[in-house]
């Protein structure tokens, strides 16, 4: 658990038999635009749930709703057992149990790597300069940039600065990490750096929802697969049950088109 | 053959060259109709040069530049709070917009004159006097609520070009809306706006030519004052051409700064 955290109420402690993520019969409009159509899914502590499907599904949409940056217009979402739309829940601290991983990257350009990944400790979670610091060199370590410590974003390539994103989520020590398309804005040839720092992730069993377009990952590292599209879940099963014999016309329609 | 047509460097040169042809045909004019004994005597006057130097710059620019700062920060530091409650929804954003439209749709002159002979008759106040001159904190005032206006719409829309991303990354790892804004949006921002803010530093220096219709006295004057009081005591208009050129003397290095610094904005983009 993290450290004394004066920002933390009774109400926000997560219940540690609960599953880190649960969503129920979700849905989202932008205006008009019907974009989440009731969604159901529950991800269990050290799951790796793969979601595929064509651009414009919802996709990005669900996974910004798990940690509220899309607040749902019906349907529930529990972190750890948690209601996170209950009014009285500090959001905040709900949102740095959970690790989330952009396509963008988003680090932020005045800060150096060793700063992105200390400055919400010392601001969210109260750690010490020193405390911090400890933290996020040991996370850009483990994503293999212990080297690029004082390096600014601009001065690192994109699976560098992708690596440097998750180093900066894990610095929060969360309890699951959501990805979306973490390696579709780079070259192909820095696919695999990323890709490897998230296989590690998942073998040390932290609990993952990864928007991918990485079929080989999704098999090779998905515990589950789900197959979205015009914003409900089409199919899910295990990763190689799905990609070999799926089962929804839609489905074989989308996987022929990207295998 | 079209002007399209011409490579880049080559049209530069061309305007460049077509912009100085035509400075150099004004002067000729000139020189040609004006009566250069009589311009020299009443523009170029050594004598009164002699009687206003040093003091249109120990005291006329030196005021100018310290008018121009002291306006130009407290009115960035509004502009900063203006700006957010502008981007904030309900009562606040409305009064910022309010006040944005007023101030920059005034004519800068019509508020320091408001500010120093309305406002105290309106409220029956007086305000306090700097130098001798109520005239300074009414001015400056009016200066203030201006360049407040005018740097609220820069830094806003500095804060909106941050891209949308950097916001969502921030509140992930937990930080509040407001830890989020200092020390994600807002040191991004600044380095947006500082170009443009510059620009506006060189306008509230023109602006502050203003200040003159608020009153001053001998040691409270910039230079448009000191340049005025010099023009009626002497009948000659020598100390107005010598604060043009003062003036000139701070605003084109400035303005290169703004195009050096915009360039190096867009570099790094
Ligand atoms: N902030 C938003 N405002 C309005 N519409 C949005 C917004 N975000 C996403 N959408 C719409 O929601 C739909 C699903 O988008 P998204 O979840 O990004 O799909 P995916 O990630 O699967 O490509 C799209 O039609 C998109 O235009
Ligand atoms: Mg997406």
């Amino acid at each position: 658990m993290s450290p004394a955290n004066p920002k933390l109420h009774e109400r926000d402690t997560p219940d540690p038999s609960a599953p880190p993520i649960q969503v129920i019969g979700l849905h989202k409009h932008f205006g008009t635009n019907h974009v989440l159509k009731g969604i159901d899914l529950t991800v269990n502590k050290g799951e790796v749930v793969c979601v595929i499907g064509p651009s414009g599904s919802g996709k990005s949409t669900l996974l910004r709703s798990v940690n509220l940056l899309e607040w749902p217009t019906g349907g529930k979402v529990y972190i750890e057992g948690i209601d996170v739309q209950d009014p009285d829940v500090n959001l905040d601290y709900v949102r740095t149990r959970i690790g989330m991983v952009f396509q963008q990257f988003n680090l932020f350009p005045h800060m150096t790597a060793l700063r992105n990944t200390t400055i919400a400790q010392e601001k969210v979670l109260g750690r010490s300069r020193a405390e911090a610091e400890q933290c996020g060199r040991d996370m850009l370590e483990r994503v293999g940039l212990e080297d690029k410590i004082y390096a600014h974003p601009s001065q690192l390539s994109g699976g560098q600065q992708q690596r440097v994103a998750i180093a900066r989520a894990l610095a929060m020590n969360p309890d699951m990490m959501l990805f979306d398309e973490p390696t579709s804005a780079l070259d192909p040839e820095l696919v695999g750096e990323v890709l490897q720092v998230m296989r590690d992730l998942a073998q040390s069993g932290m609990t993952m929802m990864v928007v991918t377009h990485e079929m080989g990952f999704a098999r090779e590292v998905g515990s589950r697969l789900i197959f979205m599209d015009d914003g409900v879940i089409v199919e899910e099963g295990l990763p190689r049950d799905v990609l070999a014999n799926p089962q929804h016309p839609r489905t074989q329609a989308f996987l022929s088109k990207v295998l | 053959m079209t002007l399209t047509d011409i490579r880049p460097t080559v049209r530069r040169r061309i305007a460049r060259l077509s912009s100085y042809t035509i400075a150099l045909i004004i002067v000729v004019i000139l020189a040609f109709i004006g009566d250069w004994p009589r311009m020299g005597r009443q523009f170029f006057n050594f004598e009164i040069m002699k009687k206003i130097f040093p003091s249109i710059v120990t005291i006329a620019l030196r005021n100018t530049l310290i008018y121009t700062v002291i306006a130009f920060v407290i009115g960035t530091f509004f502009a900063i709070i203006l700006a957010l409650m502008k981007m904030s929804k309900g009562p606040a954003h409305w009064f910022a917009v309010g006040f944005i439209e007023l101030f920059r749709g005034l004519p800068a002159l019509l508020t320091i004159f408001g500010c120093a002979y309305m406002i105290p008759i309106a409220f029956n106040f007086h305000w306090p006097s700097i130098g001798g001159s109520q005239g300074v904190a009414a001015g400056l005032t009016g200066l203030i609520l201006v360049t407040s206006a005018y740097n609220a719409e820069v830094i806003r829309s500095g804060i909106e070009a941050v891209p949308k991303g950097q916001r969502e990354a921030s509140r992930s790892l937990g930080m509040s809306h407001i830890e989020t804004t200092v020390y994600v949006i807002l040191p991004q921002g600044v380095r947006i706006v500082i170009p443009p803010l510059t620009n506006e530093f060189v306008m509230l220096l023109k602006d502050s030519a203003l200040l003159f219709i608020a009153g001053a006295t001998v040691k409270t004057r910039e230079l448009t004052t000191f340049g005025r009081d010099g023009m009626t005591s002497n009948m000659n208009a020598t100390p107005f051409v010598c604060a043009a050129i003062l003036y000139l003397l701070v605003t084109i290095p400035l303005t290169y700064l703004v195009g050096r610094l915009e360039k190096k904005m867009a570099v790094k983009k």
